[in-house]
């Protein structure tokens, strides 16, 4: 019954479109690339993107504030254990310097310390792991044995002994520094390698005649960049952490150079009238710290296709 | 089991044999020399102090004879303070250090798995922030500076605990709380995470569709599994907490190992650095090794074998 209310068709009705393949071909939603995809995730991460604008700050303020602090950070002024003021933002120390401009001098060393400790980490131990993750077999198990017998010496001990040997300075708490710092890094490295040199595309690349130094630098080291990052951005704070902990202990940068460490150092006996002179060292140490150790986790989470939203 | 530990124990040797030799060449290799700071000696004096303590020796000669001291426990006199033997620095000072140190592993421990447990059961909620953020400021804040912190508000302004010094358990309150707080708050993210995981799976799902209580889930089920990563966390907390100390026992003039080793190092009394550079890693290897050994009890998945580097 109802059907006849329909209007009957014929082919005059229809028009051929074709193949509108201009159109149909369109991805309706743009494709995001692996690290478009980490980054967006990454800045989703709140705790990780203080951490970033924190450091970005720090970093800023290492390069420039020096610049346009009026006083030199060896200057001394003649006005001894002054507190905070409008003169002197962060006060002054028992010398009579601007401790505003020695926390953004003392920034640079402790950051220089922390990536420098950090890039050589990064070169030894990734190498050290990628050689011994891809050969396999005997040299794999003499080259971890090594690392093994590297971690089992107590990390801070060799680097005492060795600040002890070498007297305190920048390049001397450097090499320190990554003497052994440098095995966590290939333990990661070698794990990855291992996980992705049995993959399929290893395989096919193999089969095309790819050597392992191609294999290395064009497939397998990108692959394991995410986890080599990570395990980068938190070695710095441990490198700034060990250098501060080190001043404590008298074997810090020599003066007049000032890092965070030595200033808290220097700060801590005159706690009791001049709490500003450690407080200020000691709050960038933390901060600092922070920074890096959320960066890292917020990478680590961003990095993580488990997380996957 | 008695093979993996066997291996373990050559391993252990090798270690500290390379320790030993390092510490050694080293130690000869450093500039400056203990008697350098006395005023100027004359050369018969000087020649006689090189005669007591063997400098005269060729290498190889001092050399076998700190080892076969060293392997029979005996790590020398020290160079600055005539008549101190390193060994009876180490029998005074150790058991301070052990006191303060099994402290502080209690406490961190102790409190990180509570603020864990807390934080992963209030998921999202307040409490869970605000232990997170406890966390991130242990993690973050060094624990001398904690430790000067702490010193300086509840001691020297309070006056609730004494200052410095060790003369009964109220001394040590402050110092163990520094050293702790930085591994306290690892173990707090660690328990965290692992907690979350552990209650979302399904023997848990099951375990309350079965009825039980929501306590006896938490403590009974949970709790135990999510304790397993805390567990390997015990071996890196126990070298943490002795190096930590080095800096702990200064800032509270505590007279344990730590003061020793760093007095030793401003004064370059170099036998006093090698001997206790030798307990030190003594120590730590065994702590390590007894670690592992108490996580194949706790964890019957974990079967030790012979070691091979995956397969710890």
């Amino acid at each position: 019954m109802a059907n006849k209310d329909i209007p009957k068709l014929n082919d005059s009705d229809f028009e051929v479109v074709g193949t509108r393949s201009d159109e149909t071909e369109i991805l309706a939603k743009k494709s995001i690339s692996f690290w478009g995809e980490v980054s967006r995730r990454f800045l989703r991460n709140k705790l990780a993107l203080v951490g970033f604008v924190t450091l970005f700050l720090i970093i800023l303020g290492a390069i420039f504030a020096p610049m346009i602090s009026e006083f030199s950070y060896r200057q001394q002024n003649g006005d001894y254990n002054v507190s905070p003021n409008g003169t002197y933002w962060f006060g002054t120390d028992d010398l009579g310097r601007d401790i505003f401009t020695r926390v953004w001098i003392g920034a640079r060393i402790s950051i220089f310390i922390g990536f420098a400790a950090a890039i050589i980490d990064l070169i030894i131990g990734v190498a050290w792991g990628a050689i011994a993750g891809l050969k396999g077999g005997r040299t794999d198990e003499i080259m971890m044995r090594i690392a093994d017998i590297l971690t089992a010496i107590p990390y801070l001990l060799v680097v005492i002994i060795l600040l002890v040997v070498m007297q305190p300075g920048l390049f001397p708490m450097i090499i320190a520094l990554s003497l052994t710092g440098w095995v966590n890094m290939a333990r990661i490295t070698r794990s990855e390698i291992l996980k992705l040199k049995n993959q399929e595309y290893v395989l096919a690349a193999r089969t095309l005649g790819a050597k392992n130094l191609h294999l290395i630098r064009k497939h397998l080291l990108p692959n394991a960049l995410g986890a080599i990052l990570v395990t980068m951005t938190l070695t710095i704070p441990n490198a700034i952490f060990t250098e501060a902990f080190l001043s404590y202990l008298g074997l810090g940068v020599p003066a007049p150079l000032a890092s965070w460490g030595t200033m808290a150092n220097d700060g801590y006996p005159a706690l009791a009238n001049a709490p500003w002179r450690l407080f200020f060292p000691a709050l960038f140490i933390s901060l600092t710290i922070f920074a890096f150790n959320s960066i890292g986790d917020g990478l680590r989470d961003a990095l993580d296709p488990k997380l996957r939203k | 089991m008695v093979k993996y530990i066997g291996q373990r124990l050559i391993y252990i040797i090798i270690a500290l044999f390379i320790i030993i030799t390092a510490t050694f060449f080293l130690m000869r290799l450093a500039p400056g020399n203990p008697f350098a700071s006395e005023r100027t000696v004359p050369p018969a004096i000087q020649e006689s102090l090189n005669e007591k303590y063997g400098l005269d020796d060729p290498w190889y000669v001092q050399y076998g004879e700190y080892l076969v001291n060293t392997v029979q426990g005996d790590f020398g006199t020290s160079m600055k303070y005539r008549y101190r033997e390193t060994n009876d620095m180490i029998a005074e000072g150790f058991p301070i250090s052990m006191t303060l140190g099994l402290e502080a592993m209690f406490i961190a421990v102790g409190m990180g798995v509570l603020i864990g447990t807390i934080a992963a059961l209030f998921h999202n909620k307040w409490p869970d922030y605000l232990m997170s953020l406890i966390a991130v400021i242990g993690i973050s804040v060094p624990s001398f500076v904690m430790a000067s912190i702490l010193q300086y508000y509840l001691a020297l302004k309070a006056g609730w605990f004494p200052i410095a010094g060790w003369e009964g358990f109220i001394y040590s309150i402050l110092p163990a709380v520094a050293l702790a707080s930085t591994p306290m708050a690892f173990i707090a993210k660690l328990t965290r995470s692992s907690m979350l995981e552990e209650t979302n799976s399904e023997y848990v799902k099951m375990a309350k569709a079965k009825g039980i209580s929501k306590w006896v889930v938490v403590f009974k089920h949970a709790l135990r599994n999510a304790l397993l990563p805390v567990v390997t966390y015990l071996a890196p907390l126990t070298a943490g907490i002795i190096t930590g100390s080095f800096v702990i026992e200064e800032i509270f003039a505590i007279p344990g190992m730590g003061k020793y080793f760093v007095t030793s190092i401003t004064n370059r009394d170099y036998t006093v650095i090698m001997g206790t550079t030798v307990f030190y890693s003594i120590i730590l290897l065994l702590a390590v090794l007894l670690v592992d050994i108490l996580y194949s009890f706790i964890d019957p998945r974990i079967k030790l074998r012979g070691g091979k580097s995956g397969g710890k």
